[in-house]
């Protein structure tokens, strides 16, 4: 029996032991007619060998070409040793940290990640993580409400350039409190929001502004003056920031006079794999004065009876196991593993690696923006400073742009017609460090023949 | 004493094998953009960091290390094997957003999972995308709030939550705009139906249950209880977390719920990684498929798999994650349920209850008190050590630690909240009859230390990395970062 290790034997003299005639007898106080009779059709037990040759088959039909999209998850090379040790045993099959002493590994790493998090961000304090991006957006807007006291019912201001598929996450999971999320339009010309536009804003029970950086179309936004016109309108300012462009770009805690209160995101940029779109995990961090709002698991510093130092889950008293329905949140388990993941990948590169992978993520982007604007029925929509991502409208449909070079083993780019009907047949196109000039003069060339050969149909 | 990783930080070092060439340094971006400080971040070689974490790693029990009964988190084995396909190149570098048609081996294995836990839950529509179980629990929550909206329904305010019920179930129907009512729990475990009724109105939206519960016992009443919440126009909703107690049994569709949560990183093995990640897959009825949350996955006619999204669902409660969930754990357990397939699943839920049945007898038959003697075990049981506590002034948290000195990790503690000085076990199926007798023979052994020398309990651990820890002084005084100079952030 797969994974069970009893033997007829022992099996017997367990329910000898007990008086019991056989195990269904165990199952007694189950009203009979509730009890299954036959499961509907689920396939036979495999054999790890019959499993591994079914997965490998399926896996490759996954064909994981040259890429190009971006759009919230985003390809870096992972150092071996990242996965190699965030799979022993000790880290991959041990449960949320309750009994501290038995735990010191994980609650270490924890409050080693939360100092890296912390001052990635230049703020106070992070927690031990979230779900995802989008999720942690989420939990960064119910935190704001909290926060903000003095505002009996909340408006939000979500800038149409944060992931269209956070700002779902965002609808999903506060529509069902009184917090209303007001969507920005962008600029048109240079793809970012703009001062001019959000002054023409109710200002009313005003609490929180959103800002990413860099926004979902690669492009950088004006985060000093965002920030300082939200904190002269008494409202909050949450950054949902990519974590490793942090190490390049003015971080939220230093944005505007007196710094963002809130900043979240997605950590995957940091040491985790596409992997279909998870397992990833959000990060979550903030100004001292807000800890007690800061949702999730935190790991504090303290000492043992003898004086020595150790590690414990702290502020449980935020949590739902304390105190239940009213909690700062509903999360239980987070992301962990993730977490030691991101921890080990931060302190291989370090600041001076991190800063170098975001230089070249940023300079290769460059040089596929210089090719691009030399080609013919390309043409680069926004005109400003860019990170990780460019947005380029085609001459040619999108979706057949994207087929065409799919079957050449290119995966081009995100289509923004389905979130971004307005910019008519635009494309997002990411490049990171992975990228070699030979990538992109490949995807140049491709890019090139199909459009013409589009053209021609 | 494990220093800090910052503590082995010297300037100027790097695992310089990791870090992209950089020919020139041509920016951009303005100046005032750009970052001017240098993150806390440690500098250090290669060596020194796998080093450092590996001797972290081996300052944790885990499964793989150590008997974990901790009730209500099933701790079983996490098959190797599951792990290393869920790790093949195909699945590990797909881009979420890539097309469909570079999307197909995925998105086979996501629809037969959907399949699968469909036919272990008797429920008619599945949604992998909650990633834990309170994130289904949300989920489901939102549902039968978006359900009642639909029928016009908006006088139900409610829902309602035994007092025996896990945290994460009040917590979310609040955050889903709920008040919570609790409902009590009777001197055999069961909830009080007589209280139930009582509790019931139009302003009723649903129930919240775990069956069996986390009292360790099968809520007998289940068919009586479902019929007076859907004469009251209630839905139920099922807490998934004790599923590895009837997998294969009994199922939740047959029981009478409407929607529930399946906790995969407990009932279908994937590692729980020091906190997570989860996966927290929703089922629910036929009258609930129109508000599952999005995406989910459909096959054509012509077995093209695609995904199912706003477009196509409208009344969709929406989105809960960017993508589509935790991908890589919906691959472990699609690959765990291939390797257990239908002969396997039933086997699950008989063996966990056949090991704790026999753990509690023989913890009965040593003087034990289980909370519910008159009671069979589901897949877990709970002791409570009130007696003990009185007579040797010793706590249930004194003999947690004390377990821990040999090498056992600790069942969950005080919880649930009505039984005092509990400990609630679980064994799991994976355990062998000689684990089980060990684990007992050392209860047995705490037992006479408290009798003879409860001192010593109430000064346990002693042989772990450090001694029991500070948790006031955590809190008062908070240190949650680093800080170079070692000045302590103090709270307040």
């Amino acid at each position: 029996m797969p994974f069970i290790p009893h033997t007829e034997q022992d099996v017997k003299d367990m329910l000898a032991a007990m008086g019991a005639a056989s195990i269904d007898q165990l199952f007694d106080e189950i009203p009979a007619s509730l009890r299954v009779k036959d499961l509907p059709p689920i396939p036979s037990q495999l054999t790890e060998m019959e499993l591994s040759r079914l997965m490998r088959e399926r896996a490759a039909k996954d064909v994981n070409t040259l890429n190009f999209i971006g759009a919230g998850a985003y390809e870096h090379h992972i150092p071996a040793a990242v996965w190699d040790v965030t799979s022993r045993g000790e880290f991959l099959t041990a449960y949320t940290p309750y009994q501290a002493e038995a735990s010191q590994g994980t609650l270490q790493l924890l409050y080693e990640y939360q100092t890296m998090m912390a001052s990635l961000m230049s703020l106070d304090v992070s927690n031990a993580s979230l779900y995802d991006g989008g999720s942690s957006l989420a939990e960064a807007v119910l935190m704001a409400a909290r926060t903000h006291r003095k505002n009996k019912t909340h408006r939000i201001l979500m800038p149409a350039t944060v992931h269209p598929l956070y700002r779902q996450v965002v609808k999903t999971i506060v529509s069902q409190q009184d917090i209303e999320i007001v969507e920005i339009p962008y600029d048109p010309a240079t793809g970012k929001t703009s001062i001019a536009v959000l002054e023409k804003m109710t200002k009313e029970n005003l609490t929180a502004l959103v800002i990413p950086q860099p926004n979902f179309f690669g492009v950088l936004e004006d985060v000093d003056a965002l920030t300082h016109w939200a904190h002269a309108q008494n409202a909050l300012v949450i950054g949902v920031v990519n974590p490793l462009a942090m190490a390049l770009l003015k971080p939220p805690g230093q944005w505007g006079k007196n710094g963002a209160d809130i900043a979240c995101g997605e950590g995957q940029p940091l040491g985790v794999p596409l992997a279909s779109g998870g397992p990833y995990y959000g990060f979550l961090c903030c100004k001292q004065e807000h800890v007690r709002q800061l949702p999730g698991r935190i790991v504090g510093r303290t000492v043992d009876q003898s004086g020595k130092q150790g590690f414990v889950l702290t502020l449980q008293a935020r949590e739902q196991h304390i105190r239940r329905a009213k909690a700062t949140s509903n999360i239980c388990t987070n992301q962990g593993l993730l977490v030691t993941a991101s921890t080990i990948h931060m302190s291989l590169l370090g600041p001076t690696g991190l800063r170098k992978t975001a230089l070249v993520c940023h300079q290769n982007l460059c040089a596929l923006r210089e090719k691009l604007s030399k080609l013919d029925g390309v043409r680069p929509l926004f005109s400003s400073h860019l990170f990780h991502e460019i947005v380029v409208e085609l001459k040619q449909p999108v979706e057949s742009v994207l087929t065409e070079l799919a079957k050449n083993k290119i995966q081009a780019g995100f289509n923004l017609k389905k979130y971004y009907p307005e910019l008519g047949n635009a494309l997002l196109i990411c490049v990171t460090e992975t990228k070699t000039p030979e990538d992109l003069d490949l995807f140049v060339s491709q890019l090139h023949d199909v459009l013409r050969g589009l053209a021609h149909v | 004493m494990s220093e800090l990783i910052f503590e082995l930080s010297q300037k100027g070092r790097c695992a310089s094998a990791q870090v992209p060439h950089v020919v020139n340094d041509k920016i951009d971006i303005p100046l005032e953009w750009l970052r001017q400080d240098i993150p806390v971040l440690p500098e250090t070689s290669e060596l020194q960091v796998v080093r450092h974490f590996t001797r972290l790693s081996r300052r944790n029990f885990s499964i793989d290390t150590q008997f974990y009964p901790l009730g209500s988190c099933t701790m079983k084995y996490n098959p190797r094997g599951v792990h290393r396909v869920a790790m093949l190149d195909g699945f590990l570098n797909r881009h979420p957003l890539a097309l469909e048609m570079n999307s197909q081996g995925y998105m086979e294995c996501a629809y037969e999972l959907q399949e699968i836990l469909k036919a272990v839950t008797g429920m008619k529509g599945v949604s992998l995308t909650p990633m834990a179980g309170a994130q289904g629990e949300f989920a489901g929550v939102a549902m039968i709030r978006a359900y009642h909206r639909s029928r016009n329904d908006l006088a139900r305010t409610e829902i309602l939550v035994p007092d025996a019920a896990h945290g994460t179930n009040p917590a979310s129907a609040a955050q889903c705009g709920y008040k919570v009512r609790e409902i009590p729990t009777d001197v055999e475990g069961n909830v009080d139906v007589e209280a139930l009724r009582a509790a019931v109105g139009p302003q009723t939206a649903g129930i919240m249950l775990t069956n069996p519960s986390t009292l360790g016992v099968f809520e007998q009443q289940i068919q009586e209880i479902a019929k007076v919440m859907h004469q009251a126009g209630g839905l139920l909703y099922y807490d998934g977390a004790n599923l590895n107690a009837i997998l294969g049994k009994v199922r939740p569709g047959d029981m009478g719920f409407d929607v529930m949560h399946i906790n995969l990183h407990k009932t279908f093995a994937t590692p729980h990684g020091g906190g997570g990640p989860g996966g927290g897959p929703v089922a629910v009825s036929e009258r609930l498929i129109p508000f599952l949350p999005m995406p989910t996955v459909t096959k054509t006619t012509e077995g093209f798999y695609r995904w199912l999204t706003e477009e196509d669902c409208p009344q969709t409660i929406g989105r809960l994650s960017a993508f589509m969930g935790n991908a890589g754990i919906i691959l472990r357990a699609y690959a765990y349920a291939r390797l257990l397939g239908k002969e396997g699943m039933h086997r699950i839920a008989e063996y966990a209850t056949l090991n704790a049945n026999y753990l509690s007898m023989r913890l009965k038959q040593a003087g034990f008190k289980l909370a519910y003697p008159t009671r069979r075990a589901s897949h877990e049981f709970i002791i409570t050590l009130k007696n003990e506590a009185k007579e040797w002034q010793i706590t249930a948290l004194d003999v947690a630690k004390r377990l821990l000195d040999y090498d056992f990790h600790a069942p969950t503690m005080y919880f649930p909240l009505l039984v005092p000085e509990c400990l609630l076990i679980e064994p799991t199926e994976t355990e062998s009859k000689q684990m089980l007798d060990a684990f007992a023979d050392v209860l047995i052994k705490i037992m006479h230390e408290a009798k003879t020398n409860p001192e010593l309990l109430k000064n346990a651990p002693y042989y772990l990395p450090v001694r029991r820890l500070d948790e006031v002084r955590a809190a008062r005084e908070l240190d949650l970062v680093y800080k170079a100079d070692a000045e302590k952030v103090v709270a307040e």
